[in-house]
């Protein structure tokens, strides 16, 4: 098998990737799969070259910490066996190269539409014509939800087949967020523009995309950061997921109806988010992540004042984690809900929280650590049972964590330089592929420009991407009234995925 | 049974006594002053990446305004964020900041419709839609309901059913695949209704003002009854916006 090995955050010349023909290509990238789950597909998408479109297959090992890249040129009306039939982790992406550029695939068992895509190649499929999945049954019935659902949330249609109140099956529908996120990072030129555009591709994750940005933004343009930006980026991406986990602990509270938890735990995320205001102006980490510089300094104040939150954090939050894990109501809505087994999360080639409760080590933090992430040796927390409780006890237990990685961090503020207008521009012909544990798993952004140094195609891969296919699995066999629980142990994005 | 008390006395009294007072924490970029100082204004209007930022005189446009804060950086002398938060406004053309503009920016009770305060005065029930909104304002509205800022107390609540609703609540820039659905929750709330955007995206588009994946026509077949700035917006901005367009006199 042709491919070329890189690291995180390596800028490439793209004629460095091996070009294959798409025979080779799809079997060698199978081969690399076949029978290692410490490997998966990071992204794997296609873009229009001189009347063709050119493959891309990204495979990171996490044993070895590195991403084998390889390519393949195909016009779109030759039909093509897909990679899915094979292997699964390649559903989306082939629907996704599909519905961009009509390939026609002979064996995909599922070619729906992704996202409805504002350039998609095929404009008769429309959004409120989504082909679902049917059961010819007097015994059973649908439930539809959606798009706009019952909460303050973003849109997107479940449609539930259920056996009275057991759940048969869950398919779900996206498209509704979509914004056409990635070709506005073509056309807008300027960088504040493109990383904004970053801040927005998930609100939820402003940091955690805004850091994969400009990671390889610093990379495609030849610009090694200063420690204090690696630094500033770390402990933000933490403080982000303490929010959003102690967040989600108030949520699962809610949909168990345990109130005193949904309020101390909805109450416990606003100190840190208001840290983060503190820092740099907004409650969502907005406006503090740019390449090349930083416009809020982290000083030995924040220091005192982020050590003065903790000081009242942590005994409240113990106090209200101890309540919860030993209360037999919660722990039976909990306990053996939503199960998504290790072969099946291998299977779907689930990233971040989704695989770390199924027994699967997938932390981008310790597999290709970017910033400070290789001086902290993470140790990815890990569950086997795959349930609503395996994901409820990482949220805990990560949260802890990050308290533990912030107060290291905090202990060495490295010096910030004034910070200074971002000046260098992108290489011509390269490649990068930029890889962030974000709170829910793994981000991918990878770039390509062109002879000038102008981006050809920038593509992005949310961590809900994958999971939302566990989701779908999660709640087989489950009563419908414990879909919100299941749903909100996963806490996906809807923006992230539709673009 | 005694935990759980235990736990209540060591929240303490989490609640914001008095919401319109409240002063937030830290470098909140609220309300811009801009000052009459002379600066290059071509570079000023050509670093907003939204522009949000006219020139001649120097104006923010707080409904295109993501408050990243770049040209308070750049140019300190000129432009400056307050921590005020008070940002909302049922004029569209409040929300734009001339130079020289100290004055706070409010609701205007003389173009209010007048049905507003006689039925929803004492009660307001919202039904919110997320029309591409990137989950950051849909938190924060849902933080205006937690235990702090308790927007219930004012007889504000969001709803699952638009039947049961009084109005609608959008969030993002409103996309072509989520039109229909916003119009459609829009026809189910029954007469008469409110409009409120919340967030730079739901007023002007925001960063994907030039999407052509967008489709805002059902803003100009309505009225909107309320601009809420904010990228996300603060749920200060929102409350006390609220509490001006209900004209509630007791807080």
């Amino acid at each position: 098998m042709q491919h070329i090995s890189i690291n995180n955050n390596q800028s490439i010349a793209l004629s460095e990737i091996p070009e294959l023909i798409y025979s080779e290509f799809m079997k060698g990238n199978l081969e690399l799969l076949s029978g290692k789950p410490e490997r998966h597909c990071v992204n794997y998408f296609g873009y229009k070259t001189s009347g063709s479109i050119k493959l891309i297959c990204c495979i990171a090992d996490d044993v070895v910490h590195q991403i084998f890249v390889s390519s393949a040129i195909v016009d779109a009306v030759s039909i093509l066996p897909s990679f899915t039939a094979q292997n699964h982790n390649f559903e989306k992406f082939e629907r996704e190269i599909h519905e961009n550029f009509g390939i026609p695939y002979s064996d995909h068992p599922w070619l729906k539409p992704l996202r409805y895509a504002h350039d998609r190649f095929d404009k008769s499929q429309v959004i409120g014509k989504y082909p679902f999945y049917k059961v010819e049954s007097e015994e059973l019935h649908e439930v539809g939800v959606g798009p706009i659902h019952a909460g303050i949330i973003e849109p997107g249609h479940f449609r539930f087949i259920c056996n009275g109140e057991q759940i048969m099956h869950l398919e779900i529908q996206f498209g509704y967020q979509h914004r056409g996120i990635e070709n506005l990072f073509l056309q807008k030129k300027k960088l504040l523009e493109r990383t904004t555009l970053a801040e927005n591709i998930a609100g939820d994750t402003a940091v955690g995309h805004s850091t994969a940005f400009v990671n390889l933004w610093e990379s495609l343009c030849g610009y090694t950061p200063d420690p204090s930006l690696d630094f500033a980026r770390t402990v933000a991406l933490e403080l982000e997921r303490m929010a959003n986990h102690t967040g989600d602990l108030s949520g699962v509270c809610a949909d168990i109806a345990y109130q005193l938890g949904n309020s101390v735990y909805g109450r416990l995320r606003t100190p840190i988010i208001n840290f983060l205001q503190e820092w740099g102006g907004n409650r969502l980490g907005k406006g503090l992540i740019r390449a090349g510089k930083i416009n809020f300094p982290f000083t030995q104040t924040l220091a005192d004042r982020l050590t003065e939150v903790f000081k009242a954090y942590e005994p409240d939050f113990n106090e209200i984690t101890e309540k919860l894990f030993k209360l037999p109501s919660a722990l039976s809505r909990m306990e053996k809900t939503g199960v998504v087994t290790y072969d099946e999360v291998l299977e779907i080639g689930t990233v971040g929280m989704a695989a770390r409760m199924s027994g699967l080590n997938r932390d981008i933090r310790a597999s290709h650590p970017s910033n400070l992430y290789g001086s902290i040796l993470h140790k990815p927390v890990i569950k086997h049972h795959g349930d609503v409780y395996s994901r409820v006890q990482i949220r805990k237990e990560e949260i802890r964590q990050s308290i533990g990685y912030l107060k290291q961090l905090i202990a060495n503020i490295p010096e910030f330089k004034k910070s200074e207008e971002f000046t260098a521009t992108p290489l011509s012909d390269r490649f990068v592929i930029s890889l962030v544990e974000g709170w829910r798993g793994e981000i991918c952004h990878c770039a390509i420009t062109d002879h000038s140094g102008n981006l050809v195609i920038y593509k992005i891969k949310d961590p809900s991407y994958h999971n939302w296919m566990a989701l779908a699995q999660a709640v087989r066999n489950n009563d419908i009234s414990d879909f919100p629980i299941c749903n909100k142990s996963f806490s996906l994005s809807y923006s992230g995925q539709d673009l | 049974m005694f935990d759980n008390f235990k736990i209540m006395w060591h929240q303490g009294k989490q609640f914001i006594p008095n919401v319109t007072t409240a002063k937030v924490p830290g470098i909140f970029r609220g309300r811009p002053i801009i000052t009459r100082a002379k600066i290059d204004e071509a570079i000023l209007v050509g670093l907003c990446p939204v522009k949000a930022i006219s020139s001649n005189p120097v104006c923010i446009d707080l409904g295109k305004c993501t408050f990243c804060g770049e040209c308070a950086i750049q140019f300190p002398d000129k432009i400056s964020f307050t921590t005020d938060y008070k940002l909302s406004s049922n004029e569209r053309d409040r929300l734009i900041i001339k130079e020289g503009d100290e004055a706070p920016i409010i609701v205007n009770p003389d173009t209010i419709r007048k049905e507003i305060h006689r039925l929803f005065g004492g009660s307001l029930k919202l039904r919110q839609v997320s029309a591409g909104g990137d989950n950051s304002c849909e938190w924060e509205l849902n933080s205006s309901n937690n235990v702090q800022f308790d927007v219930s107390r004012f007889g504000v609540d969001f709803v699952a059913s638009p039947r049961h609703a009084d109005g609608i609540v959008i969030t993002g820039p409103i996309t072509e695949n989520m039109a229909e659905s916003v119009e459609r929750c829009y026809n189910a709330v029954p007469n008469p209704k409110v409009i409120i955007l919340v967030g730079t995206d739901a007023i002007s588009g925001g960063i994907f003002a030039d999407s052509p994946a967008l489709n805002r026509d059902f803003l100009s077949k309505h009225t909107v009854d309320l601009y809420v700035p904010g990228n996300p917006a603060h749920p200060l901005t929102f409350i006390n916006g609220v509490l001006s367009l209900l004209q509630k006199t007791k807080i």
